[in-house]
C-alpha cells in the first residue's frame, strides 16, 4: 500500500492540481490499483515549484509533475513502487 | 514613523498598533515579561503630553492598552472591553438646545413637546428642563433653525444594539448580553477607549511552535481590500515569513457554505444567514424565537478551520480577518476545537512590523482557492449571490430565492422585526453586522470607498468561476 499526497495549495492548484488529481484517478483506475494505492490531497507540501504540481508519495516528495510527463511518472515512482511491494 | 500613519484611518488606530507591535516584539524575543512595564514610555517618552492632560495619564491609559493588546481581563467574557481612564465621559446630555435659537416668537418647540419641558426665557430664547424630558426629539424636528441637537456620544450612536450605558462616573458601560461584539464601538469612539482584547500572544506561541506543528493562515476575502501599499501576492509571503506554513482563503470555506447553505434553504424553505456571528449573536440575544431559523452551517471561516483539521495531522488554524466578533465565535464550543485564534489586519500589521517586514519589497506569491462567489462573501450582497448560484449548479431551480439583504445591523433589525410578524416577503435573510459587509469591519486597517470594488475585482481573478469548480478539489483531500 503506497500513499500519495496531491497538493491543492494556492500555488499547485494554480498549476492544475485538479488535472493531476484527475490523470491520477484515470491511472489508478486503468491499472486497476484501488487496493493498492491511496489518494489524497494536501493543502501546501512546503515545496511551491515554478513548473507543475508537487506530488508526495510515501516520504518521498516529487516537484513540478505535469500532464505532459504524467505516464512516464507514474510508471517510474508508481508502478515500480507497486510492483516492488508485490 | 509618519509614512506607517497613513495605514490607518484614525491616529486612534495608530496607537494601538504601536502598542500591538511592541508587545509582540518583546514576545518573539521572550522579553515581553521582564519589559512589559516599560512599554507606556517606550511610546510616549519626554514630558510634554500630546494626547491628554499629562504623560502620566496618557502612559497610564497606554499601560491599559498593553493588557488588552496582552488578552484582557480574563474576567470579563466580553471581547469588547472599555478602557475607563481613557474615557473622556463625552457629554451625553441628549437633546439640548444650542446658540443657534434666535429666539423667535413662534416657538413650536414648547408646543410640540409633549412634557411641557421646554421654557422660555426673557430673550425668547428656549430652554429644556432636563427633569421633564422624556428625549423623544419632537422639539429638534420641528425647530426651523435647527437648533436643537441630539447630544448623543459616538460609542452610544455607534452601538445600534443598544448595548452601552453610562457607569455612575459617566464612562462607558458595555452590557455584555446586548453586547454583539461587532467593534463599532471600538472604531468609533474618538479618544480609543473601548478596544477589542488582543490574542496576539497566543498567535505568536503557535508561530515560534511551528517546527512541530503545521500554521494555517485562514484569511478572510476582505484580505484584498487592505495592506493596499502592497501587492496580496507580497502579503502571502510576508505571512509565510512570519512563520505560517502556508496561507488558505476563508473563501473556500465560504465557497463550501453556499453549497450547504443553498441545500438547506431549499429544504427548510426560510433561513437566516449564519456567517456573520455578530448577525448570529444578535438574534440569539434579540429575536430569540427565530434562533431556530438560523442556518445550522459553520461560519466560512470554521468550515475551512474544520476541513484543515480533520485532514491534516498536527495543524493549527488562525484566521485572519476585518472582524472583531470572530473573536468571540472563536470561543463557542462548536467552533473551539477548529479555531485556535483570531487576528485583526490592525494585529497582523502590527506582526509583520513586529519581526520588520516590509511587505512592499517581497516577492510575490499566490493565493488561490476559492471561487468568484465565495470571495465576494466579504460584500454584502455577496452571500445571496452565492446562494443564487448555489441552488443554481445544484439544479435545485424548483426553489424560487427570495433573499433580503441587509447592510448593516439596523436593517437586520428591521427584517427580523418584520419576519417575527410574518409579514417579510423573503425566504432567506442575509444579515452583516457591519455597513458594507465585513469590509466595513471594525478591525480593518482602512475602510475606503473602493474597498467593495477591490473585493468584486479580486473574485474576478479567482481562477474557478463556480463553486462546484472550487469545492470538488476538497473530495479527494479528504482521506
Amino acid at each position: 500500500m503506497i500513499f500519495i499526497e496531491i497538493c491543492v495549495g494556492s500555488s499547485c492548484h494554480l498549476k492544475g492540481s485538479e488535472k493531476i488529481i484527475h490523470l491520477f484517478q484515470t491511472a489508478i483506475a486503468e491499472h486497476k490499483l484501488e487496493n493498492d494505492v491511496i489518494l489524497s490531497g494536501s493543502f501546501c507540501i512546503g515545496k511551491c515549484n515554478q513548473i507543475g504540481v508537487t506530488v508526495q508519495i510515501d516520504e518521498d516528495i516529487f516537484t513540478g509533475v505535469t500532464p505532459e510527463h504524467f505516464r512516464e511518472f507514474f510508471e517510474q515512482n508508481v508502478l515500480s513502487r507497486i510492483n516492488k511491494e508485490i | 514613523m509618519i509614512q506607517e500613519k497613513y495605514k490607518f484611518d484614525t491616529k486612534v488606530q495608530y496607537l494601538k498598533y504601536k502598542v500591538l507591535r511592541e508587545v509582540a516584539k518583546l514576545a518573539w524575543e521572550d522579553k515581553l515579561l521582564e519589559n512589559v512595564m516599560d512599554i507606556p514610555k517606550m511610546i510616549i517618552p519626554g514630558k510634554i503630553p500630546t494626547m491628554r492632560c499629562c504623560v502620566y495619564k496618557e502612559r497610564a491609559i497606554l499601560a491599559e492598552r498593553v493588557k488588552l493588546a496582552m488578552g484582557g481581563n480574563p474576567e470579563n467574557p466580553n471581547v469588547i472591553e472599555v478602557i475607563d481612564i481613557a474615557c473622556d465621559e463625552c457629554p451625553a446630555a441628549g437633546y439640548e438646545v444650542t446658540t443657534s435659537c434666535r429666539g423667535c416668537l413662534a416657538h413650536r418647540c414648547e408646543d410640540v413637546c409633549p412634557r411641557q419641558a421646554i421654557f422660555i426665557d426673557q430673550n425668547h430664547v428656549a430652554h429644556i428642563d432636563k427633569s421633564k424630558c422624556i428625549e423623544c426629539g419632537k422639539c429638534a424636528k420641528i425647530c426651523p433653525y435647527s437648533a436643537i441637537a441630539n447630544r448623543k456620544r459616538p460609542c452610544q450612536n455607534a452601538c445600534k444594539v443598544k448595548a452601552i450605558s453610562m457607569d455612575e462616573e459617566q464612562a462607558a458601560l458595555i452590557d455584555n448580553e446586548k453586547c454583539i461584539a461587532c467593534g463599532a464601538c471600538v472604531y468609533q469612539c474618538p479618544f480609543g477607549a473601548i478596544m477589542d482584547k488582543s490574542y496576539i500572544l497566543k498567535a505568536i506561541d503557535l508561530l515560534k511552535n511551528n517546527k512541530n506543528q503545521k500554521v494555517y493562515a485562514v484569511v478572510a476575502p476582505s484580505i484584498s481590500s487592505q495592506f493596499t501599499y502592497a501587492k496580496l501576492g507580497q502579503v502571502i509571503t510576508g505571512l509565510k515569513n512570519l512563520g505560517f506554513h502556508t496561507v488558505i482563503e476563508a473563501a473556500l470555506g465560504a465557497d463550501m457554505v453556499a453549497q450547504a447553505e443553498s441545500r438547506e434553504l431549499a429544504e427548510k424553505g426560510f433561513l437566516t444567514s449564519s456567517c456573520c456571528p455578530a448577525f448570529v449573536s444578535y438574534i440569539k440575544s434579540a429575536f430569540p424565537e427565530l434562533t431556530e431559523h438560523i442556518s445550522h452551517n459553520l461560519s466560512p471561516m470554521a468550515t475551512i478551520a474544520k476541513y484543515i483539521k480533520e485532514t491534516t495531522e498536527n495543524s493549527k488554524v488562525i484566521f485572519i480577518g476585518p472582524c472583531t466578533a470572530k473573536k468571540s465565535e472563536a470561543q463557542l464550543e462548536n467552533v473551539k476545537p477548529w479555531i485556535d485564534t483570531v487576528l485583526t489586519f490592525e494585529e497582523l500589521q502590527a506582526l509583520f512590523d513586529s519581526r520588520d517586514i516590509n511587505l512592499t519589497v517581497l516577492e510575490e506569491d499566490v493565493l488561490d482557492n476559492a471561487s468568484y462567489f465565495g470571495r465576494i462573501f466579504a460584500r454584502s450582497g455577496g452571500l445571496s449571490d452565492a446562494v443564487s448560484q448555489g441552488l443554481k449548479e445544484q439544479n435545485l431551480t424548483d426553489f424560487e430565492l427570495l433573499a433580503c439583504t441587509c447592510d448593516g445591523i439596523e436593517e437586520c433589525r428591521a427584517a427580523l422585526m418584520k419576519k417575527k410578524r410574518n409579514i417579510l416577503n423573503a425566504n432567506f435573510i442575509e444579515g452583516m453586522a457591519c455597513t458594507g459587509g465585513c469590509i466595513g469591519g471594525a478591525g480593518c486597517l482602512t475602510h475606503g470607498e473602493k474597498n467593495k470594488a477591490q473585493v468584486d475585482a479580486y473574485g474576478k481573478e479567482a481562477m474557478e468561476k463556480t463553486i462546484s469548480d472550487s469545492v470538488s478539489v476538497l473530495h479527494i483531500v479528504k482521506k
